[in-house]
């Protein structure tokens, strides 16, 4: 079995709102999953429904390669963004309580919960109560909370906000390290830059579509343009502007280097390749830099919710 | 605070019990002027609450100057009338300050009693016939089981009932909006979601509704008892009939030595002839099952929204109902406990734990109570069903000002 979590064709509607239409994806096992789109695309209802939080008006979620149970809660571990804590609860009677209520015993739970304190360096909270906590605080006792049951399904929702820089490495290191174990990992941000480092795969919603999904490998190659970064060295550049513009797409380009070089953006036409590219470039000029661009996690974003408006 | 509170009550029943007592005790002093030579000093002697002084030597306007610079509490002035039903009209009493209303309950009343008997002299009548010729009646009032009872028991059954109906609106307004405030605080803390992925909604609900419950009939015992301990404590410092003791005051004074000994014990006697234990049963079983159907609304409302100021507008259509349940209660059940609304509205759920509760003492057929039980019950079921619903959707809704309409909708979801 390959994929730990299968959604097939899930549908919610909430009266005349349309949340899901028709929504697949596919959640291969250890790998991280961004799951992305704009505000009010339906990421959360579709987290909701792998949750069991909310139930879904046709279609079904598979577990494993099962038909998703009740049970199954124990095997996930979901950190909602609205998230919170009893505030004049002690913190450390409160992770107990919640940790029981995933199904572990006192004596299991308390065991697990000393490892993650001690990890954290936050041994010292046991006793402290909620009200008491900063934001940040707060934030590592809910993270600690949804992993304490070790799921074999994580589900982030905007993990990182409301961290500092240090905190949030700290965390993105905790959910590389768990995937190293065998989790699985769900991650909803709008963050682009962590989607960059932490997913293999994603799946892009908007207004309750799937508009894209695959590896993010697979995806950045689908939406690049051919297009080429290049720095010439070259003394008459004008005439290489227009030399250039007969042949190619050029646009200005932006990037840092030492010396006082043309920068542009170049995009190839009618099945050329870069090694045409390089050898024409040559016999005009210096090269100083040369890289293929390669789209953002954030571009891509922005081009595909784009084309589906 | 909560444990404190039934101390507090003691306490305050205690002093209320204590000051009374004190006051009656305490005896005033009345002086009189008697013109009429009606009245000898066997007439108005002293008794327990008044100590009389007899100024008649000295003349009506001498004693008016006197009494008006004494502690005495007034100045009684029968004028000199030999026509009886004249005179009777024409008694005055001169005081400072307006006079207790028992002191002059007592003084018409020995004044009643002896100028009664003046006439019936006059009019040649013998009073040692007329009190013998005395019959009276009193009827033994009894059910057709046999079980036997008296006036008295009527009233401790309205004040049973009463006092039962009251407990449980009360109970139900107080746990209910405990249910209510926890919903809330879970959704304002943003805790909810955390929840609701490891327990289905319902569940939470439902554990929020029993445990409240659980707490209610728990701080009910420990209530019960401290009451208890209270009482016997109270009774033993300041040696008063607490139960008895608000009511002495309204007893004529004959009839009160009469039953000063035994009262106690005839009230706590009749008590028990009612049947307490499945009136304490019943009372368990109606509380709950009111509790329940009341709770399950308010946990919908808590749901609804955001903070408890917003609830305002959905709290009026729930307390509605208990009121009425209150005020038919106190309207129909004291006259009519079988009576056609008492019966109606005993049936009906939403009043039906108040109502039937102060219907109990007066003996219900069981086939009534358990068809109420059973209206109540299954209405409980049908509300349970749709306060999940809006429980489901309400608790993960935010910042959305709620109306009926948005309420309906979510019904749907």
């Amino acid at each position: 079995m390959k994929n730990l979590l299968v959604a097939e064709n899930v549908v919610k509607n909430f009266g005349e709102f349309k949340a899901l239409d028709k929504v697949s994806i596919q959640v291969p096992k250890e790998s991280i999953f961004g799951l992305l789109g704009p505000n009010g695309a339906g990421k959360t209802t579709l987290l909701r429904i792998i949750n069991q939080i909310t139930l879904p008006d046709s279609g079904q979620i598979l577990f494993d390669g099962k038909k998703l149970e009740p049970n199954d809660i124990r095997y996930i571990g979901y950190l909602p963004e609205e998230r919170g804590l009893y505030k004049r609860m002690k913190v450390g009677e409160q992770v107990m309580y919640l940790a029981q209520l995933k199904g572990l015993s006192r004596s299991e739970a308390k065991k697990r919960i000393n490892y993650w304190f001690d990890k954290f360096e936050i041994g010292g909270w046991w006793n402290k109560k909620v009200e008491e906590l900063s934001k940040g605080m707060a934030q590592k006792i809910q993270f600690i909370i949804t992993v304490l049951h070790q799921p074999k399904l994580l589900i982030f929702d905007e993990p990182f906000s409301g961290f500092d820089p240090i905190n949030v490495n700290l965390i993105k290191d905790e959910i590389l390290d768990l995937k190293e174990k065998g989790a699985t990992i769900i991650f909803s941000t709008h963050r682009m830059e962590s989607v960059e480092e932490l997913c293999e795969h994603i799946a892009l919603l908007d207004k309750a579509n799937k508009v894209l999904e695959g590896r993010l490998v697979d995806i950045k190659k689908q939406f690049k343009t051919n297009t080429f970064e290049v720095g010439l060295n070259v003394e008459n550049k004008t005439e290489l502007l227009q030399d250039l513009r007969a042949r190619f797409i050029v646009s200005p380009a932006n990037f840092k280097s030492l010396e006082d070089d043309l920068k542009l953006n170049i995009k190839l036409q009618n099945n050329e390749t870069s090694s045409d590219l390089i050898n024409y470039l040559n016999t005009k000029a210096s090269i100083n830099h040369y890289v293929e661009v390669i789209p953002s996690a954030s571009d891509i974003f922005i081009r595909a919710v784009n084309q589906n408006h | 605070m909560t444990i404190l509170s039934p101390v507090l009550m003691i306490g305050m029943i205690a002093l209320v019990a204590f000051l009374t007592k004190s006051s009656i005790e305490k005896k005033s002093t009345i002086a009189f002027v008697d013109d009429s030579g009606f009245f000898s000093e066997n007439d108005l002697e002293d008794n327990n609450t008044i100590h009389f002084e007899d100024l008649t030597s000295i003349g009506l306007e001498k004693a008016k100057v006197i009494v008006n610079e004494s502690t005495q509490e007034g100045l009684l002035f029968l004028p000199n009338n030999k026509d009886i039903n004249q005179l009777a009209k024409s008694i005055q009493f001169f005081s400072k300050d307006s006079p207790g209303m028992i002191t002059i309950s007592t003084l018409e009343s020995i004044i009643e009693k002896k100028l009664q008997d003046e006439k019936m002299l006059q009019l040649n009548i013998d009073i040692q016939k007329l009190e013998k010729s005395r019959v009276k009646v009193d009827i033994n009032l009894a059910n057709f089981s046999g079980e036997k009872s008296s006036k008295l028991i009527n009233g401790i059954k309205i004040g049973l009932g009463m006092a039962a109906g009251y407990m449980i609106m009360l109970f139900i307004i107080v746990y209910g909006a405990m249910v209510m405030r926890s919903v809330i605080e879970e959704k304002t803390s943003r805790i909810i979601e955390v929840i609701i992925s490891s327990v289905k909604p319902f569940q939470l609900m439902l554990g929020k509704i029993f445990g409240m419950a659980a707490a209610g009939l728990t701080q009910f015992f420990i209530w019960g008892v401290l009451l208890f301990i209270g009482m016997i404590i109270s009774s033993f410092v300041f040696g008063t009939d607490l139960s008895g003791n608000l009511n002495t005051t309204q007893i004529p004074a004959q009839q009160m030595e009469v039953l000063a000994q035994s009262k106690g014990q005839f009230i706590l006697l009749e008590i028990l002839n009612l049947p307490l234990f499945s009136m304490f049963i019943l009372f368990i079983l109606y509380f709950l099952c009111g509790y329940l159907l009341y709770s399950s609304i308010y946990a919908a409302i808590g749901a609804a929204v955001d903070n408890e100021t917003d609830s305002q507008q959905f709290m009026l259509p729930v307390l509605m109902p208990l009121m009425i349940a209150v005020y038919v209660g106190f309207a129909t059940v004291i006259n009519d406990p079988h009576g056609t609304i008492a019966t109606l509205f005993s049936m009906i759920p939403f009043t039906s734990p108040i109502v039937m509760l102060m219907r109990i003492p007066f003996g219900v057929p069981w086939w009534q109570i358990l068809i109420s039980l059973l209206i109540l019950f299954f209405t409980f079921l049908g509300v349970v069903w749709i306060a999940a619903k809006i429980y489901r959707v309400g608790i993960l809704m935010y910042g959305k000002k709620v109306n009926y309409k948005e309420i309906y909708k979510w019904l749907k979801y």
